[in-house]
């Protein structure tokens, strides 16, 4: 019998497992003598992953059977799954310290769950697709209730553990019914279904498909499946926040992308109709409620609902520009709303910690250089030129246009209009609002190292967009 | 495709009349004689005391169930690997190894939390 144990082709998740057993085991053997071994160790492995995915960029093929891939696109995802991982990490201790939950433990959880999504994204079987779901998703559970002490946080987790799990229900009876009709698990095998069938969605396929698309638009947090993504963001710790909002939400874009993205093969009018409908309701409903908040971390949860919206057209759009377009959006919406909630927590510290849109009174004045990087992150969220959040808004919609969904992006740039106004709303509190006398900042410098960083890249891909997106393309054409 | 699966519904429906014979045949043949050992809940040979319901548990015994499951699964995964090691190649050595270093961490983790400690 013929093994197919290539190692070398999941270096990166390896690296992410070896990384969190030994974060865990110098957090417990280490962590009493010098208090920030964990994170130093963490910083150390993502650092060294990021080396790994870099240099040995995937060239194509699959491997262990074709239950991973090991092509351009896993390594696109890696790459971007580690940057936010590692962004998110940096300024962590902070948030950690002063709220009295520095445990090792979260480190290792954070490095599980970005374990799960590296297999998402590079999946060749539904199984494992599946399995890197669920390591993904249980990580996260237990991250979004840290904050053990606080009923919110804990109300958080609970409410995404039991939709989470209520969801995986509808996941799984999809894969089920895919199998039946196909035979196979196997992606490859699917997908040359699709092509030989006579009518893709006939039998169980349709019912399996939509089923599995109810499963991974639930952790897209796209309406009517984002009803838990607003509670749970507003109670989980900050920095957990910034992180579900955005790599979960790339790992599940990258899952939908390996499973129904095949150009060429027509899905048929109905699916194009669920997706077009799907795109609206979420853009929509997302940018009224963001309008209607206060606080600054649920506008925020309904505006990354919103963005699920703008990145459904482009997965509509379904061509080379499309899908492109969806994962320089998805780079660089880890940027941008990293950046903007890490500002959010360190600000919340001024005012009476219900994270008040009025603790930004007066940031220009009192500290410039973050008040001007938050204006950069909701600029970019916008879409206003020349920063990256533009570029990734013009692909997707381009492309959209391109495939004749003229309405779709009329609607599209209607909301991006809307969204305006409670983006804007941040930097008229900062610059133009007499505020009531808050406190002064407390220094944090991982923190603001975090914040620019985060709005150097927005800056420099906004300016010279061209190479990441010809790294997307690349990605892209390797998927097929 | 679909007619692959014939055997297990058939397999199913044999199972259920099966079963639904056997109760019956225990229900209307059995001889019914109700003792006081018999009402009990628990049939262990000593009197049971007290009430179940305002029994309280240290939470140390979900901890050690914890465990308990972790090692369960290791003999799973173990004592097949066991029975054909001589068969296996060496990558299924190394996968073993792997596993059981995750576990031995794992449980070193839990002693150095003192989930072991009984006070």
């Amino acid at each position: 019998m013929n093994y197919d144990y290539n190692l070398s082709a999941i270096a990166v998740p390896l690296i992410l497992a070896a990384g969190s057993v030994l974060v865990l085991l110098t957090d417990v053997l280490l962590g009493k003598k010098a208090k920030d071994s964990a994170y130093q160790t963490t910083l150390t492995i993502l650092a060294l992953a990021g080396v790994f995915c870099f240099t040995r960029w995937g060239t194509g093929g699959s491997a262990f059977f074709g239950q991973v891939y090991t092509d351009g696109f896993t390594s696109f995802f890696n790459l971007a799954f580690l940057t936010v991982g590692f962004l998110v990490v940096l300024n962590s201790p902070n948030y950690l310290i002063r709220n009295g939950i520095d445990h090792g433990e979260y480190y290792m959880l954070i490095l599980l769950a970005l374990l799960g999504m590296t297999f998402m994204a590079s999946a060749g079987d539904l199984l494992i697709f599946f399995l890197g779901l669920e390591t993904m998703s249980i990580c996260l559970y237990v991250l979004a209730g840290f904050h053990k002490s606080r009923a919110k946080s804990n109300e958080s987790s609970l409410k995404y553990l039991l939709l989470g799990a209520f969801f995986t229900g509808f996941l799984l009876y999809g894969m089920a019914l895919v199998y039946g009709q196909v035979g196979s698990t196997n992606l490859a095998e699917i997908s040359n279904y699709l092509a030989e069938a006579a009518n893709p969605l006939g039998g169980y396929m349709g019912i399996g498909l939509a089923l599995l698309l109810i499963g991974l638009t639930f952790k897209m947090a796209v309406v009517p499946f984002h009803f838990w993504s607003p509670d749970v963001y507003d109670g989980a710790p900050t920095p957990v926040t910034a992180f579900m909002s955005t790599a979960p939400k790339a790992a599940a874009f990258a899952a939908a992308l390996r499973i129904f993205y095949h150009p060429g093969i027509e899905l048929g009018i109905p699916w194009e109709n669920v997706l077009w409908v799907l795109a609206v309701l979420t853009m929509t409903v997302g940018n009224f409620a963001a309008l209607a908040q206060t606080s600054v971390k649920r506008m925020l949860a309904y505006s990354s609902i919103t963005h699920a919206g703008y990145l459904l057209v482009g997965f509509l759009a379904s061509n080379e520009l499309g899908a492109s377009g969806m994962l320089f959006y998805l780079f660089m919406y880890g940027f941008m709303n990293v950046g903007a909630f890490t500002i959010a927590y360190l600000v919340n510290r001024r005012g009476k910690g219900n994270y008040n849109l009025s603790d930004f009174a007066q940031l220009g004045t009192k500290s410039p250089m973050l008040a001007a990087l938050m204006s950069i992150f909701m600029l970019s969220l916008t879409g206003i030129p020349p920063l990256a959040g533009f570029f990734g808004k013009l692909y997707i919609f381009s492309a959209a246009v391109q495939e004749g969904y003229v309405w779709l992006v009329v609607i599209a740039v209607l909301n991006s209009a809307i969204s305006v106004f409670y983006y804007l709303r941040v930097m008229v509190m900062m610059y133009m609002r007499e505020g009531e006398d808050l406190a002064d900042l407390e220094k944090a410098p991982t923190v603001a190292i975090t914040a620019v960083i985060c709005g150097l890249a927005i800056l420099i891909f906004g300016l010279f967009p061209s190479p990441l997106l010809d790294l997307a393309r690349a990605s892209i054409i390797a998927l097929l | 495709m679909i007619s692959d699966f014939t055997p297990v519904v058939w397999m199913l429906i044999s199972a259920g009349i099966l079963t639904a014979i056997m109760m019956a045949v225990a229900i209307f043949l059995g001889p019914k004689k109700m003792t006081k050992v018999k009402a009990e809940p628990f049939e262990c040979g000593i009197e049971p005391t007290g009430d179940a319901n305002d029994t309280r548990f240290p939470v140390k015994f979900y901890l050690v169930a914890i465990l308990f499951i972790l090692f369960d699964i290791e003999i799973v995964f173990l004592y097949p690997w066991a029975v054909v090691f001589n068969e296996l190649p060496m990558a299924a050595f190394v996968s073993i190894v792997i596993f059981m270093t995750v576990l031995m961490a794992g449980l070193l983790y839990a002693i150095k939390k003192g989930v072991l400690e009984w006070k």
